[in-house]
């Protein structure tokens, strides 16, 4: 009954967490996990729990047991015997140190990919339960720096990144004015109630990657839909907070979101290249508000380009030059199915796509994902080290000859990135959008 | 031992039954209430065509990739789990016990059939122990429950075949055998093995969330 | 008392306003047209010349022209405002008059039930503040976000930013860096975070949802936290007539409505939200999940037995407070349901539904096929539109006023306005 942790510890050096767990009593560790686990879990738990046969058959699922030669306490069932198991089956009776492990383990070693649910024979769900350890630790106050630091973000303004409700309109207007230079009468309309489709974004875009605001009014205009953008708070779709474990948060931004549609009236949600988001408004934070479905019908940008592209509303002048290779985002295909869309979405509008293998549903993760990046510089090494089966996989792809990744999602583009960088492969990370721009008939 | 014979082969052999089928009901019902209090969405996304589709590739042998990374694990668990409940339940001497006992008989399988599968649940056994101590993956997750788990499954087999072939102790045998196919049954709703009533449960569960919420495959 | 509708053109008949080609041949560019309440005008921003906006109402051109105009609407007493910059410089523009002060940003026009107020959200320097009829609160803070305007448009809250914080100092932000703001004036007390702050109707008092720490909530009233915390809580609104704070909170067995820190109805929901009082207060409506996915209406908290697997909302009560009314939407069809009965048609939209004075139906704007036109209590009127506006009742009730852009003789579009006798159309 060999029980060696292989897994070299690192200790922690986040400034959140170390605080928060200095703060941590017995008494208080115990009856925050009691009241989580009595109060807000259920069957799902206690069946997963009772049931799980240790096979050791998700170590396989898992990029960071893979990319740490298989190291079994990096596997997904190993991650959770070190984290809700051990909470399960003392009751709560841990120290401060233990939270803080598990709260590493729960927030950055694990991007809740779901890939692990598909070769557990069970089904069982570990991203459900590494969701259930970060909503302890969100309730003991221990939460990695940054994250939490967004979390608050998306509190006070409803956005990820601290866009106050002047700079947002003002971004949008800015765009507008950038774009107009190159199609005079190009427009980002602004509450347009009534309109067609509600275009919404995540937070870094009009802070970082304004860009791609522009890129989209272009090809939202070239299409000729009805669209607008809201000139109000709940324009953000994305959601640090279902990440944190503040479910409650989580909740008061997929209503900001939604009541804006609603209150806009359109008949439809275009989101941008995000994953996450994806996942934030028609599976969790959806289901917390009530809601089986959005309200408003959320379509990802992967289909909506899918849909202009095959309905001819763009055209494509001249194919994206060079082999891509694609990645598949977690949360649109895990999490919904996107993968052949985009595969067309390519094909339609790039020379030549060469395939990663697994793909598809068994894509590997970014290790961007489920709010790891967010987490911040002290944890950027061991989620990069941590994906090296993905550094291999692009390896793989640029030796047949893909120099351009395309990826349609914000944390994946981080992602990869970061990867492309620490392991020297040199290649390019860019969205559909990007791809879509660059090789459109753009209209006068 | 006429006693323990006389314990097995009656009151026991209702207890354990009792054992099985109240304790899996019982499991069942209370994780369903749970769920209905607690999980409420559970219901609401449980979805036959895509809960059924899920079973489907996860019952035949190599229909999930993870099956497929692990040919010799797939055979082993294919054969185990049909051995272990075919020989048992279609073995002639079973058979005619119920029969005796309830009147209620049904078709058998020929002792040679019987004695290679238990042969073969046995291998199995015997396979999982090995790489339950040492494959890292799994010997990492393993406490005492799931060897004697392992132990609990494999004896019953062992010792049906002793009793069956009059071994050396075979009269031993055959209540150790009795018993521990009771212990066995018995304790099939409260231990690891209730993944014998849930598996249906949260594979259908998850075969719904990907294929109905997610578009996608789960296998 | 006097009503502005009593002097509206109710002869019945359509009347072309604007011919909106007509813009699009003097102009280079032509914005989504905005009608006025009583029909009479169209407005669009136009480009005047080359990096110049105006707004077009009619057959004439706001005389200054901006380098950025956006967000016109017409006030209720029918004068029209744009936020409108020039050189950098932003303001509020009503018929073409500019407010004297100049702000670095200026978003967010609300507008008082008589039109005779305005109130936008002013930055200058950095800081924030809302502005009054172009008079900015004496204070002004480092973030503002939320304006709540009374009735009237004469006050102002907001949530306002009390302390600052460095980038990612998660400790400070927790002692709580944030309130509310009434007409300049900050609540005594700072909160982890503070939401949708409400005015009294008169202006005078003050709530918001706050959150004590990252896992209490309750609700503040003039900054003042009510007693009892909740592990969430929705918009706290004060009812019209005794100035009672009632909101939605979340308790261990699900969500119900509180007044004034006590519980006000007995049943739990799954969701319950964007509650509302009829006119006289006495009664109480929400919107409500039933069950998980379920949506309905509870009036004085018992729900209606019609549930929508979409969503409700617009919540609306007759003018006497007798009958309420909300739009519904199930398998992605809209339609209004009135006292919990769904009108016996559906829609691919339906904006918020109008009750007739007399409370006997309702109206609403609807689209359906790829046109838009007007329903009453589920039928259609015979003109359709390739877009409405809100329909208004005659102050008899026995007549709508559509007012729509259409597809005009020419095959280009106009303007028209259309007073609708109801007895034609329901016979």
């Amino acid at each position: 009954m060999s029980q060696v942790a292989l897994k070299k510890e690192t200790p922690v050096s986040d400034d959140g967490m170390l605080k928060g767990a200095a703060k941590l009593t017995p008494e208080k560790i115990r009856e925050t996990v009691r009241k989580v686990l009595d109060g807000e879990t259920g069957a799902r738990l206690k069946t997963y729990a009772a049931m799980c046969a240790r096979c050791g058959m998700c170590s396989d699922a898992c990029h960071f047991c893979l990319s740490h030669d298989r190291d079994p306490a990096w596997s997904p069932a190993g991650k959770v015997k070190r984290t809700i198991w051990e909470l399960v089956r003392t009751g709560g009776k841990v120290d401060a140190e233990f939270i803080l492990d598990a709260c590493r383990i729960a927030h950055t070693e694990c991007n809740l990919c779901k890939r692990c649910a598909m070769y557990c024979p069970f089904g069982i769900d570990v991203a459900y339960m590494m969701l259930v350890m970060r909503r302890i630790c969100h309730k003991l106050g221990v939460t990695p720096q940054y994250i939490q630091d967004t979390a608050h973000s998306h509190s006070a303004t409803m956005n990820q990144m601290w866009v106050k409700e002047d700079e947002w309109i003002d971004s949008l207007q800015w765009q507008e004015d950038e774009a107009r230079e190159e199609m005079p009468n190009l427009r980002i309309p602004i509450e347009k109630e009534g309109a067609d489709i509600m275009y919404s974004v995540i937070g870094p875009e009009p802070k970082f990657r304004a860009q791609l605001i522009y890129q989209a009014a272009v090809i939202l205009n070239a299409s000729g839909v009805d669209w607008t953008m809201p000139g109000t708070p709940g324009w953000d779709n994305s959601d640090m907070c279902m990440y944190t474990g503040d479910n409650e948060m989580m909740g008061r931004l997929k209503r900001a979101h939604f009541d804006t549609a609603v209150r806009l009236r359109v008949s439809r949600i275009v989101m941008g290249e995000c994953g996450h988001a994806f996942r934030s408004v028609h599976d969790m934070g959806n289901r917390w508000l009530g809601y089986r479905q959005p309200p408003v019908p959320v379509i990802h940008a992967v289909e909506f380009y899918h849909e202009i592209l095959k309905q001819g509303r763009i055209k494509i002048a001249k194919k994206f030059e060079g082999p891509v290779t694609l990645h598949d985002p977690c949360n649109i295909v895990r999490g919904h199915g996107l993968h052949e869309m985009a595969r067309e979405v390519v094909r339609l509008t790039c020379d030549e796509l060469i395939e990663m293998h697994p793909n598809r549903e068994h894509n590997y993760c970014c290790s961007a994902g489920g709010g790891v990046i967010n987490c911040g510089p002290p944890f950027k090494t061991s989620r990069v080290v941590g994906n090296r089966v993905k550094a291999e996989q692009l390896f793989a792809a640029k030796a047949r000859g893909a120099k351009t990744v395309v990826a349609p999602c914000h944390n994946c583009h981080g992602g990869l990135e970061d990867i492309i960088h620490h392991y020297g492969l040199g290649m390019d990370v860019k969205f559909l959008g990007d791809i879509i721009y660059s090789c459109m008939e753009k209209p006068e | 031992m006429h006693t323990l014979y006389y314990l097995a082969a009656g009151p026991f052999a209702i207890a354990a039954f009792v054992l099985l089928a109240g304790g899996s009901l019982f499991r069942l019902v209370r994780m369903g209430l749970l769920a209905r209090k607690k999980d409420p969405a559970v219901f609401d996304y449980m979805s036959a065509r895509y809960g059924f589709r899920s079973l489907f590739h996860w019952l035949v042998p190599f229909g999930s990739r993870g099956m497929r990374l692990h040919p010799a694990l797939t055979i082993a668990s294919f054969l185990f789990h049909v051995c272990a409940i075919v020989a048992p339940v279609f073995l002639y001497a079973h058979v005619l016990l119920i029969d005796e006992s309830w009147n209620i008989a049904w078709v058998h399988i020929p002792d040679g059939a019987a004695d290679a599968m238990s042969l073969v649940v046995i291998a199995a056994c015997v396979f999982f122990l090995v790489r339950r101590m040492k494959s890292p993956e799994v010997s990492y997750l393993s406490t005492w429950r799931d060897y004697a788990v392992l132990a609990l499954v494999a004896a019953p087999f062992v010792t049906g075949l002793w009793s069956f072939h009059q071994f050396p102790g075979f009269r031993y045998a055959g209540i150790i055998h009795m018993l521990s196919g009771e212990l066995l049954l018995a304790s099939i709703p409260f231990t690891r093995l209730s993944h014998m009533i849930f598996f249906p449960i949260t594979r259908a569960y998850m075969g719904s969330e990907f294929g109905a919420v997610r578009n996608a495959r789960d296998w | 008392m006097y009503c502005e509708k009593d002097h509206w053109d109710w002869e019945p008949g359509a009347r072309e306003v604007a011919d909106i080609d007509s813009w699009k041949s003097e102009h280079s560019y032509v914005e989504e047209v905005y009608a006025s309440p009583d029909g009479e005008k169209a407005a669009a921003v136009v480009k005047t010349e080359e990096g110049e906006f105006s707004l077009r109402v009619n057959d004439a051109t706001w005389e200054p022209s901006f380098d950025r105009a956006w967000y016109p609407r017409f006030a209720p007493d029918g004068r029209l405002t744009a936020l409108v910059s020039s050189g950098g410089e932003w303001t509020l523009a009503i018929d073409g008059v500019l407010w004297e002060n100049g702000f670095d940003f200026a978003w967010d026009t609300r507008l008082g039930a008589d039109g005779a107020h305005a109130v936008v959200a002013v930055q200058r320097g950095g800081r924030y503040a809302a502005a009054v009829d172009g008079e900015a609160w004496e204070d002004d803070f480092a973030d503002f976000t939320g304006l709540a305007v009374s009735e009237d448009g004469l006050h102002a809250a907001a949530v306002v930013q009390t302390k600052p914080f460095g980038q990612a100092d998660i400790e400070t932000f927790q002692q709580g860096c944030y309130s509310v703001a009434v007409d300049g004036k900050v609540w005594d007390r700072s909160f982890v975070n503070a939401w949708n702050p409400a005015l009294s109707p008169d202006g005078v008092r003050s709530a918001a949802t706050v959150r004590t720490s990252l896992y209490d909530y309750s609700i503040a009233v003039d900054g003042e936290p009510w007693k009892a915390s909740f592990p969430c809580a929705w918009e706290p609104r004060f009812n019209p007539k005794d100035g009672s704070v009632w909101a939605p909170v979340k308790t261990p067995g699900g969500w119900t409505l509180f007044r004034d820190g006590e519980r006000a109805w007995k049943k739990d929901f799954v969701e319950l939200w964007r509650h509302s009082f009829s006119p006289d207060g006495k009664r109480v409506a929400a919107v409500v999940a039933k069950t998980f996915g379920r949506w309905t209406v509870a009036v004085d908290g018992k729900p209606w037995s019609a549930t929508f697997g979409d969503m409700v909302t617009d919540l609306a009560w007759s003018p006497d407070g007798a009958r309420a009314a909300a739009t519904g939407k199930d398998k992605g069809r809209w339609t209004i349901v009135v006292d919990g009965k769904p009108w016996p048609a559906s829609f691919d939209r339906v904006w918020p539904p109008v009750w007739s004075p007399d409370g006997r139906h309702t109206a609403a704007r609807v689209k359906k096929n790829g046109s838009e036109t007007v329903a009453v209590d589920g039928r259609l009127i015979s003109e359709s539109f390739v877009k409405v506006f809100t329909p208004s009742w005659s102050p008899d009730g026995t007549k709508l006023l559509v007012r729509g852009v259409r597809t005009a003789a020419s095959a280009g579009r106009a303007y028209v306005r259309s007073v609708v006798s109801l007895s034609e159309f329901l016979g």
